[in-house]
């Protein structure tokens, strides 16, 4: 039935037809509900109806448990938050919406995805079409395809903004993402730095008050509350005790941006990309192991600055650590090609996030930033472990 | 100790010289293409620059500097606007020696980097570390240390570019950016990545 309709409108599609500038997106719609039928014709050995966009889905639905715990979270701390303050109500079509639909109860699990969903949908809605124009826009253009790598994108970054952010910042930061990270070097594959990423950067330096500080993680008006980052960075392991268990950063019943604060919900969908063999556990492992020996490390220096005590297993629960652990750091165009690459890979985003965490007073969060400095230094990476091989072989006769 | 540790890291990363002040940019972005000529030219550049920066800095407090000339008896002489033809100078010298030292004494070092040391005279990462020394008042011991940390810094900035750039020829760059546009981009989107370093206060 659909592969009939698909099949009735093809011709208009192909070169010479009516809508022959709008192929990739035709395109888009045959593959994503159909297998294509393209496959290896020379002589490549692996065969598999598990193609790119397969596993850009499969990566798209591993971020959903994050994203409605993400959603109930946001909902949960702004309806709490509101009731401590005696707030009735949101404001303008945000509370219009939540009106309609439930009510401010942060007991009720409903009420507070409505609630969160009134500030997450937007911003997901934004980046989806805004970063969705710049794809169709330039694979329609260049004729390659429109492909779910864009899904994906989009998704990771809609999850790391902080629930506050204005929209147009949202447009902003996600053009300059696809358009400046992706698109310019012909789109996805062939990027060397993870969109998403690129974009949230963007942002970062260029509207820092929105991005960070402590006003902009509650979906609440005028409430500024720390995010668990800067309560360890300003009171260290005491303080973020006395105010969290750590249980609490586990489960993600904190602060922060949307998708970030549940490291419960983001494993979860590390297990899905696990099994489906999709993530790298070596990066994993790597990120892992290189935080946790910097931190260790650290732990040992006396200090003032609360952050070089803090242990691993803290800095592991707090920010963003697992959500770009599992989403950002395997992102498998933009990390090392090579298995043994992978670790060390693994390892600089590790070291570097507890490095930017505990000596760096501008950034409170350190993985986003690490990993974006990781991508640099992947094929460089590739280059010494492959190089490696070669003498390593030639040694051998 | 830490001073001079916590200086070399700053030189390196921070101010990094290729990526936050893009200095020795022609270079930079000419001998990127290979990932080994790029090492070499970084070997290159490291050992100059942690040569020269020092030398200069003695030419600076002894003969050049306001006041500097106290030695001879002459404390009211300031030669500081020779500071711009004595620098270069220095570094032309420096790396003619270096060439024929080289030549004479590590001949496969010197058929490596051939091509390249003449260039490195007229990078400006060169003459930006001596004047950046100068300006920032270093002395001897420290001027040691930032020759060799900014040397560093510009070798590493290099080598990421090259290996980005030999990963890119998989990249399909619209006609328009490509060649040197392209490159621009991932310059700029490298020193986004370092700028994760900004605000480090050692």
């Amino acid at each position: 039935m659909l592969r009939e309709i698909l099949d009735k409108y093809e011709p208009h599609f192909l070169r010479g037809g009516k809508w022959n500038h709008f192929y990739a997106l035709y395109e888009a719609v045959d593959t994503a509900l159909f297998k294509p039928s393209d496959v290896t014709k020379n002589s490549a050995h692996v065969r598999d109806g598990v193609d790119l966009k397969r596993v850009m889905i499969t990566v798209w639905v591993a971020t959903f448990p994050t994203m409605f715990f993400g959603m109930w979270n946001v909902g949960y701390q702004a309806n709490s938050i509101m009731a401590e303050m005696g707030m009735a109500s949101q404001e303008g079509w945000r509370g219009a919406f939540i009106g309609l639909l439930a009510g401010y109860n942060a007991t009720s699990i409903w009420d507070n995805i409505v609630h969160g969903a009134a500030y997450f949908l937007p911003i997901y809605m934004v980046t989806f079409f805004v970063g969705g124009f710049w794809e169709v826009l330039f694979a329609s253009v260049r004729k390659h395809e429109v492909n779910e790598g864009f899904f994906v994108s989009s998704i990771l970054f809609a999850l790391c903004c902080p629930p506050d952010l204005p929209l147009w910042m949202v447009a902003v930061g996600i053009s300059f993402g696809i358009v400046i990270g992706k698109e310019v070097f012909g789109g996805t594959g062939k990027n060397f730095l993870n969109p998403a990423l690129t974009g949230r950067a963007f942002l970062y330096f260029a509207y820092p008050a929105y991005m960070s500080g402590d006003a902009v993680w509650t979906a609440v008006d005028g409430y500024t509350g720390a995010t668990m980052l800067s309560v360890a960075a300003s009171d260290g392991l005491t303080g973020l005790q006395d105010s969290i268990a750590w249980s609490d950063a586990f489960f993600g019943t904190i602060q922060g941006s949307i998708g970030e604060t549940s490291t419960f919900a983001i494993l979860l969908g590390a297990a899905l990309l696990l099994t489906m063999r999709i993530a790298s556990w070596r990066i994993m492992v790597g990120v892992l192991a290189g935080s946790a020996f910097l931190a260790t490390l650290l732990n040992s220096i006396e200090s003032t600055n609360p952050m070089l005590a803090l242990p691993f297993y803290w800095h592991w629960v707090i920010g963003g650590f697992a959500f770009g652990t599992v989403f950002m750091a395997t992102d498998p165009v933009s990390a090392s090609m090579t298995n043994t690459g992978k670790f060390y890979y693994g390892a600089l985003i590790g070291v570097m996030t507890i490095l930017i965490r505990a000596v760096n007073p501008a950034f409170p969060e350190g993985i986003m930033l690490a990993i974006l400095f990781a991508n640099l230094f992947a094929p460089l990476i590739d280059h010494f472990v492959v190089q490696a091989n070669v003498s390593r072989r030639l040694a051998r006769g | 100790m830490e001073h001079y540790l916590s200086l070399l890291i700053r030189s390196i990363f921070i101010d990094n010289i290729a990526l936050s002040m893009f200095l020795g940019m022609c270079t930079f972005i000419a001998l990127s293409k290979k990932i080994n000529a790029a090492i070499g030219l970084g070997f290159a550049v490291i050992v100059v620059q942690t040569v020269t920066v020092p030398v200069n800095n003695l030419l600076l407090q002894y003969f050049l500097g306001d006041g500097a000339l106290a030695w001879l008896g002459l404390p009211e002489v300031n030669l500081s606007f020779l500071v711009y033809l004595c620098f270069i100078g220095v570094i032309a010298a420096m790396v003619q020696i270096l060439e024929m030292v080289l030549d004479r004494y590590v001949p496969a070092l010197y058929n490596a980097l051939g091509v390249f040391l003449p260039l490195i005279t007229v990078n400006c990462a060169i003459l930006g570390g001596s004047l950046l020394m100068a300006e920032r008042g270093y002395n001897f011991t420290e001027s040691v240390v930032y020759g060799l940390g900014s040397g560093t810094s510009w070798a590493l900035a290099i080598a990421v570019l090259a290996g980005i750039r030999e990963k890119m020829k998989y990249s399909d760059v619209p006609e328009g950016l490509q060649g040197l546009g392209i490159v621009f981009i991932t310059v700029g989107l490298i020193s986004l990545g370092f700028m994760s370093f900004g605000g480090i206060d050692l």
